[in-house]
């Protein structure tokens, strides 16, 4: 190397020494300070959940160390003489949900069809909307809409107010539809396009090629969707309080159940809180039964999420 | 039956229980609109209700559940857009990652009755603040951070990576890169997630019965140690619990607090088309 | 009068999480002001080891990285060290053309506004210095409010060469960046190639070997995660020692 560059590259050298530090030191403790936020945020949430529980617990431990476990899964929920059994309200919420998945499932599936595969672009246009509308839709209102409008109906089918496992049932179907609906979509959508192409380059039909190639390709995430739909159908409140009855027994096995009125878990806690002095055993019970949700919703979770994974889509390109 | 035949008629079954499915969503919503619409006037939305809630108008309760769903975005949206920037940029594939995962799909599963509880053991008696704006805020705000924070972590994931390369090799540090590169691409994704939720909020019941919700209250509330009356809760006691209210009025409530939320998601919607189609890459 | 090397690989081994090794003892000196371009066929290590000077290659996660490498004498793996500064020493130019988003003034000072520098004056000497280096002033000066996302394929590509000097680093790292472009714009580059060595040390992965040849001042061949040969450029291109230099630079594979 000649003179001349090495003299260039000892007046750039020191040119960039010379250079400011810039802001590297008020940067390290913004970001520092910023990082250490963001992680907290992110961590919080298992606080929170585990917040969620122990205050759960805090009013209604008291509930399972007081009261026998036989007369807590016992068939009579009787608050006024002290009888705290669960069971009917269990069975009510059973009820109430099969019934809804029974009518939801089936259609939800087949709109999640009808959207994935056999709609034209302008009906999934307005198709989609509509089925986030319904989502958007408050509980209550739907609630108020069974109430006034849906129990009559039931009503002339024979059951005395209307108001039934079946009038709930049909509510809670359509709140869990938009979750079946969206999340089966997804699925669908999951499965690769070489299957479809392959099984129509072989010469099946549309209907054969959903059947059995897609269908069955996207098992997993329909089975997450019915469960996402369970757990949604368990756990509302207002629409079934307003038209299932509240009637807390368990109704008579027959062709009769579904015009019975029942009363579900969530509906019980709703009403009766209001009514129930703090600390009192009643008042423990309640916050029992919001225990039992919890827990079931969990383990729904959990058994929805073993059954896909948690999926991190990296969209744009790579590093 | 040949293969033609089934593929017809699996069809024609699939799209009528796909119209079938739709029909009463529309239904639903047009009788509403009939039902109620006459009860809407100006006086129904700005007066108090006078008569034992019979006559005049339920503008205490717009403006409650207003005031909630501005306390709900004020709790939500910090901690929730903390959390999807955690997911989304730091958090590196470990167990504890896969535990905060965890813990949001369980909240979003968690029945709101129970969020009512939570509220009200923890907010309402725990910490004191006896039923409230606060209270009804805190628990509301927790409910919401599930749907926040995965639209929004889908809004940060679906900036090109590319950007962050680009601006870290500039000498940005990862918080400036997130600051200036990801976050303002995100933003519209996250704001449509943000409406989406409030929105959702906003019709809820259960979660305000134990900790703000009040049916009658003399004066409008001063402070967020007040209870609110607020819309949902308005229409459950006004349709159940209340003998001889007019129908038109419970239609008419119903109506208000289902445009209300239907706007929301509207708005919402519209800012994530609008904002897709501007986009600069 | 002994000059060090701007940049000095000592014995590096690049593992992936999953357990490839993408580096094997990997060494290298490179001088300051020259061409040093670094090829062979896909998947030979080349981006990682570029990726390794400016410690981009922090950004893939569970990666494991064996051995030294030197900046200016210093470990840039060394604990303590300042990698934002030394993001901003050595600029980096990849193969796609990636304008940020927004206007091309936005483009070319967001390295200096992530530094702290906003003097307006300062700002604007640098973008047009910068420009200017990049042969691209005269093509944009009147237009450096606009969407950068307008520009052309090759302009593009300049432009994010001028965004890298505009932070008036000492290194310059060019992985294939004429890939996409046409040939007109890719002589522009190799052009102004020439004249920034004058200022810069300039590493670069090129797009074909006659690039290479083109202009290599020296010139090492990878292959398999190890450096083969290294040589002059007029050397290593016109008569290899190692055959398989040989075999590639002949084209006998690729």
């Amino acid at each position: 190397m000649n003179l001349t560059q090495f003299a260039k590259e000892r007046y750039a050298e020191a040119a960039v020494r010379a250079r400011p530090a810039g802001n590297r030191i008020r940067q390290r403790w913004t970001e520092f300070l910023v990082e250490g936020m963001i992680q907290l945020s992110g961590v919080s949430t298992i606080v929170i959940v585990a917040l969620i529980f122990l205050f759960l617990l805090r009013e209604g431990l008291p509930t399972f160390l007081d009261i026998p476990l036989r007369q807590l899964f016992g068939g009579r929920w009787y608050p006024i003489e002290g009888l705290y059994g669960l069971w009917p309200l269990i069975v009510g919420s059973l009820i109430v949900t099969v019934g809804a998945v029974v009518i939801a499932v089936p259609r939800g599936l087949t709109t999640a069809i009808y959207l994935g595969e056999i709609a034209p672009p302008w009906q999934r246009e307005i198709l989609k909307p509509l089925i986030e509308v319904l989502a958007g839709i408050p509980s209550i209102v739907l609630g108020f809409l069974g109430w006034v409008a849906l129990a009559p109906i039931v009503q002339s089918l024979g059951a005395p107010t209307g108001l039934t496992a079946l009038t709930g049932s049909l509510i809670l179907a359509y709140m869990a539809l938009p979750t079946i609906i969206s999340i089966s979509e997804d699925a669908l959508y999951a499965v690769p396009k070489e299957y479809r192409d392959g099984a129509l380059a072989i010469g099946a039909t549309q209907w054969q090629t959903i059947w059995r190639v897609v269908l069955p390709a996207a098992r997993s995430g329909l089975a997450m969707a019915i469960m996402l739909g369970i757990g949604r159908a368990i756990g509302e409140t207002m629409a079934v309080m307003m038209v299932t009855g509240n009637a807390a027994f368990v109704p008579e096995l027959g062709l009769d159940m579904p015009l019975s009125p029942v009363r579900t878990m969530t509906a019980t806690i709703a009403a009766e809180m209001g009514e129930v002095a703090q600390g009192s055993q009643h008042y423990s019970v309640l916050f029992g039964i919001g225990i039992v949700l919890f827990v079931i919703t969990f383990a729904i979770n959990m058994l929805a999420g073993r059954l896909v994974g948690v999926t991190v889509r990296r969209k744009g390109g790579s590093v | 039956m040949t293969r033609q035949h089934t593929q017809k008629i699996a069809v024609a079954l699939i799209t009528a229980s796909a119209v079938l499915v739709v029909i009463p969503i529309i239904a639903v919503i047009a009788y509403i609109v009939v039902q109620g619409a006459g009860a809407i006037s100006w006086e129904f939305l700005t007066a108090r209700p006078r008569n034992g809630m019979t006559e005049g108008g339920i503008m205490p309760a717009i403006l409650g559940t207003l005031i909630l769903t501005l306390g709900t975005s004020i709790v939500c949206i910090p901690l929730a857009l903390g959390a999807a920037i955690y997911l989304a940029e730091y958090a590196k594939d470990n167990r504890l990652t896969r535990w905060v995962r965890l813990a949001i799909v369980n909240l979003a599963g968690i029945p709101s009755i129970v969020y009512g509880l939570f509220g009200l053991g923890a907010f309402v008696l725990f910490m004191q603040f006896g039923t409230s704006i606060l209270a009804g805020s805190l628990t509301l705000g927790i409910m919401t951070l599930p749907v926040v924070i995965s639209t929004a972590e889908e809004a940060i994931l679906s900036v090109p990576q590319e950007f962050r390369l680009v601006s870290q090799s500039l000498g940005a540090t990862r918080w400036q890169t997130i600051r200036h590169q990801v976050l303002p691409h995100a933003l519209p994704g996250i704001i449509t997630g943000v409406i989406l939720g409030l929105s959702r909020a906003a019709g809820e019941t259960a979660p305000i019965l134990f900790t703000v919700a009040a049916f009658y209250l003399p004066t409008l509330p001063s402070s967020i140690s007040d209870q609110t009356m607020a819309l949902p809760y308005h229409l459950y006691v006004i349709a159940t619990q209340v003998p001889g209210m007019p129908l038109s009025v419970q239609y008419g409530t119903a109506l208000v607090l289902l445009l209300l939320v239907l706007s929301l998601t509207l708005v919402a919607t519209i800012i994530r088309t609008r904002m897709r189609r501007r986009r600069d890459w | 009068m002994n000059i060090p090397p701007k940049l000095e690989v000592q014995n590096v081994y690049f593992t992936y999480a999953d357990g490839t090794e993408a580096l094997r003892n990997v060494s290298l000196k490179i001088d300051p002001f020259q061409i040093f371009v670094l090829f062979g066929p896909a998947r030979a290590g080349k981006t990682t080891l570029l990726r390794l000077f400016n410690r981009l290659s922090d950004l893939i996660e569970g990666a494991t990285v064996q051995g030294s490498v030197l900046f200016n004498g210093r470990d840039v793996f060394a604990r303590g060290t300042d990698v934002i500064d030394l993001r901003r020493r050595i600029g980096m130019v990849f193969a796609v053309p990636t304008p940020l988003p927004g206007t091309i003034r936005e483009n070319l000072t967001y390295g200096l506004r992530m530094a702290g520098i906003r003097n307006r004056d300062e700002l604007e000497s640098r973008i047009e210095r910068s420009l200017t280096q990049a042969a691209l002033w005269d093509e944009v000066k009147d237009r450096l409010d606009r969407p950068a996302s307008a520009l052309s394929g090759g302009q593009k590509q300049r432009l994010c060469i001028a965004r890298s000097l505009a932070l008036e680093p000492e290194v310059l790292i060019l992985d294939n960046p004429t890939s996409g472009l046409d040939p007109l714009s890719t002589a522009m580059v190799e052009e102004s190639l020439h004249e920034l060595k004058q200022r810069y040390t300039i590493i670069m992965v090129p797009h074909s070997v006659q690039q290479a040849a083109r202009v290599a001042t020296r010139a090492a061949f990878m292959l398999d995660g190890e450096i083969i040969e290294v040589g002059d450029g007029d050397q290593i291109f016109g008569q290899p020692q190692v055959k398989r230099t040989e075999d590639y630079v002949t084209g006998r594979f690729g």
